[in-house]
C-alpha cells in the first residue's frame, strides 16, 4: 500500500516517516519508532493505555489516524525521564508502589504529567477526574493517586500517603 | 489493523463535500467514535475525508444577538470549558463534560458527538442486525438491561448516545450544514430519526452532508439550564438515565419548559408529559412529584430495563429541586 510522509516531533526529535492511510499513531509509535511504552489493551478508546501526549494533550494514539498527527508534538511515557535519571512522578510511582502488572502505567503517567502540567498542585478530585479515563485493572488506584499526589506536593511531607482511600472514580 | 481506505483533508467546504459525494466516504472530525466503527466492521469505508484543515469550523463565538456559535470541530473539551457555554448554557456546559473521559473529550469534537453511532452491543459486534440491514433486532430478546423504554416501537432498541445532544435540544439549538445541494438549517429537535422512520440511519443528514456549525440562540433573561446523567460507572460510561432541563422561572413559576432525556429512546426523547407538568406552575413538592410520575407516563420499558423507570423519576424530582 502506498505510503505518506508525515512530520512527528516525538519526545522532542524531530522525525520524518512514510506511514499509511490507515496507520494509527499508536502503531507509528511502537512499530515503526519502537517506542513499546504505550500499550494498545482494548483498540477502543477506553482503556487508556495508549495515552500520548499530541501537542500537550492527552489523546487516545489508538484512535489516532497517524496522518492526523501530521506536523504535532508527540510525548509518550519514554519522552519522561532525563537519561537514565526517572522523572520525579515516575521515581514516585515506584516509591508508592503504583505499579502492579505495569500494563496500565504509561498511560497512568502521560495522564498524570498532562495535569501536573497544566496544575502542579492538584487537589485529589482534580488529580481522580484526570485519571478518570485510565484504567487499572490490577485495582491499585489508591496507591496511584498517592503517587499523583506526592509528586504534586513532595515538600508537603506526603499527607496523603496511606490514607484510608478508596482510590478515586473507578468504582 | 484498520481495514484500508484512502485519505484527504481538503482545506476548503466546496473541496469536502465534493470528496463526500464519492462512494463509501466518511467524515473524520475527532475519529473516537469513527475509528472505533471501523475497527469493528460496522462499515464500509473506502475513503475518509478529514475536517481538521476547516479553520472556519473551529471556535466559538458570541453572536450580535447575545447567542453563541459553535464550530462544529470545536472539542468537547472546548465546549465544557468555554465561559461563554458556562454562563450562558450551563446545561451544554454540563452535558459536555459528562462525556466519555478527559481523552476522549480532547480529541472529540462537539459535531461529531452529534453524528455518532449508537453503543448497542450487537450493532458494535458481530451481529448483523436490523440496523445493519439484517432482519432481527438481537436486543428485542437479548440483552438490554441499557436499551431504550420510549420510542423503540419494538423495532430497534438503541439508545441514542450523546450526552450533548439533549441539553442542546432543549436549549432550541440549531444546526448549520452544508451539502451538496447548498446549505440549510436544521433544529436539532428535527435532526434525528426514529426507528419507525429510518432503521439504518440515525439523522437527517443526507450522503455529503456535514455539520459546519451549531447555533444557540440568546439565552432568555429567566432561563436557567441543566444536565444530570446517571451512569453504572462514575469514572465514565453511557448514560443510564439523564434529564436536560432548560426553564425559564418568573416568580417562581415555570413560564416556558423545555425537557429533553438521554438513555432513554433512540433520539434525544422530548418529555412533554414533564413539560406540561411543570409549565404554569411552581416547582413545589407536588408539581415536581406529578413531574416525576408524568415522565414515565408513555414509557414502554422492556423487561430488563424497568429499573429505568424508578430512574427517570428520581432524576427528575432530584433536578426540579435542583433548578428551583
Ligand atoms: C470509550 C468511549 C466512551 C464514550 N463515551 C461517551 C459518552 O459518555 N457520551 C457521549 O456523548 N459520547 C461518548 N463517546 C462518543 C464519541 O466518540 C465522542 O462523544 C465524540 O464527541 C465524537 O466526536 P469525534 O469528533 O471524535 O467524532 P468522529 O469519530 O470523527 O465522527 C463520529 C461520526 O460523526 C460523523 N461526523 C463527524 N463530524 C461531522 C460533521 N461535522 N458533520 C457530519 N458528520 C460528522 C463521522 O462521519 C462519524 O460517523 C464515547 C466514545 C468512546 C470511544
Ligand atoms: S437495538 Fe438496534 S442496533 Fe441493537 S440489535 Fe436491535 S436493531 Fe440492532
Amino acid at each position: 500500500m502506498q505510503t505518506i510522509d508525515i512530520t512527528l516531533t516525538v519526545n522532542d526529535q524531530q522525525q520524518t516517516l512514510p506511514v499509511k492511510s490507515n496507520d494509527t499513531l499508536l502503531e507509528v509509535i511502537r512499530d515503526y519508532l519502537d517506542l513499546t511504552g504505550s500499550k494498545e489493551g482494548c483498540g477502543e478508546g477506553v482503556c487508556g493505555s495508549c495515552t500520548v501526549l499530541l501537542d500537550g494533550h492527552p489523546v487516545r494514539a489508538c484512535l489516532t489516524l497517524a496522518l492526523e498527527a501530521d506536523g504535532c508534538a508527540v510525548t509518550t511515557v519514554e519522552g519522561l525521564a532525563d537519561e537514565d535519571t526517572l522523572s520525579p512522578l515516575q521515581q514516585s510511582f515506584i516509591d508508592h508502589g503504583a505499579v502492579q502488572c505495569g500494563f496500565c502505567t504509561p498511560g497512568m503517567l502521560i495522564s498524570a504529567k498532562a495535569l501536573l502540567d497544566e496544575n502542579p498542585s492538584p487537589d485529589r478530585q482534580k488529580l481522580r477526574q484526570a485519571l478518570s479515563g485510565n484504567i487499572c485493572r490490577c485495582t491499585g488506584y489508591a496507591k496511584i493517586v498517592d503517587a499523583v499526589a506526592h509528586a504534586a506536593r513532595p515538600e508537603s511531607g506526603c499527607p496523603d500517603c496511606h490514607t484510608k482511600d478508596s482510590g478515586g472514580d473507578h468504582d | 489493523m484498520l481495514p484500508q481506505f484512502s485519505y484527504v483533508r481538503p482545506d476548503t467546504l466546496q473541496d469536502t463535500v465534493r470528496h463526500l459525494k464519492e462512494k463509501n466516504a466518511a467524515i473524520h472530525a475527532g475519529g473516537t467514535d469513527l475509528i472505533g466503527c471501523l475497527r469493528d466492521g460496522i462499515m464500509q469505508v473506502d475513503k475518509i475525508v478529514s475536517l481538521n484543515a476547516l479553520s472556519d469550523l473551529h471556535g466559538i463565538r458570541e453572536t450580535a444577538d447575545g447567542g453563541l456559535v459553535i464550530g462544529a470541530l470545536t472539542t468537547i473539551t472546548e465546549v465544557a470549558e468555554n465561559l461563554l457555554v458556562k454562563q450562558k448554557y450551563p446545561g451544554l456546559s454540563q452535558g459536555s463534560s459528562e462525556v466519555a473521559s478527559p481523552q476522549l473529550r480532547n480529541q472529540g469534537t462537539i459535531g461529531g458527538n452529534l453524528c455518532q453511532k449508537p453503543r448497542c452491543w450487537y450493532y458494535r459486534g458481530e451481529f448483523h442486525c436490523l440496523r445493519k440491514g439484517g432482519n432481527t433486532c438481537y436486543a428485542l430478546d437479548g440483552e438490554h438491561q441499557f436499551h431504550a423504554i420510549f420510542g423503540h416501537d419494538l423495532i430497534c432498541v438503541i439508545t441514542h448516545p450523546s450526552d450533548t445532544a439533549p441539553p442542546l435540544a432543549a436549549l432550541s439549538a440549531q444546526l448549520k450544514i452544508s451539502g451538496p445541494e447548498g446549505s440549510r438549517t436544521v433544529p436539532v429537535e428535527n435532526f434525528y430519526l426514529l426507528p419507525v422512520e429510518d432503521l439504518e440511519t440515525e439523522t437527517v443528514l443526507k450522503p455529503g452532508e456535514v455539520i459546519t456549525h451549531i447555533v444557540l440562540p440568546a439565552p432568555a433573561k429567566n432561563l436557567r439550564s441543566s444536565y444530570r446523567k446517571v451512569r453504572a460507572r462514575r469514572s465514565w460510561d453511557f448514560a443510564l438515565a439523564g434529564l436536560a432541563l432548560a426553564l425559564e422561572i418568573e416568580n417562581d413559576t415555570v413560564t416556558r419548559g423545555r425537557v429533553y432525556l438521554s438513555g432513554a429512546a433512540p433520539v434525544p426523547w422530548r418529555s412533554r408529559p414533564v413539560e406540561e407538568a411543570i409549565t404554569g406552575r411552581k416547582l413545589d413538592a407536588a408539581t415536581i412529584q406529578k413531574a416525576a410520575l408524568a415522565v414515565v407516563e408513555d414509557a414502554n420499558p422492556l423487561p430488563e430495563n424497568t429499573y429505568k423507570m424508578d430512574l427517570f423519576k428520581g432524576v427528575v424530582e432530584e433536578e426540579l429541586n435542583a433548578i428551583r
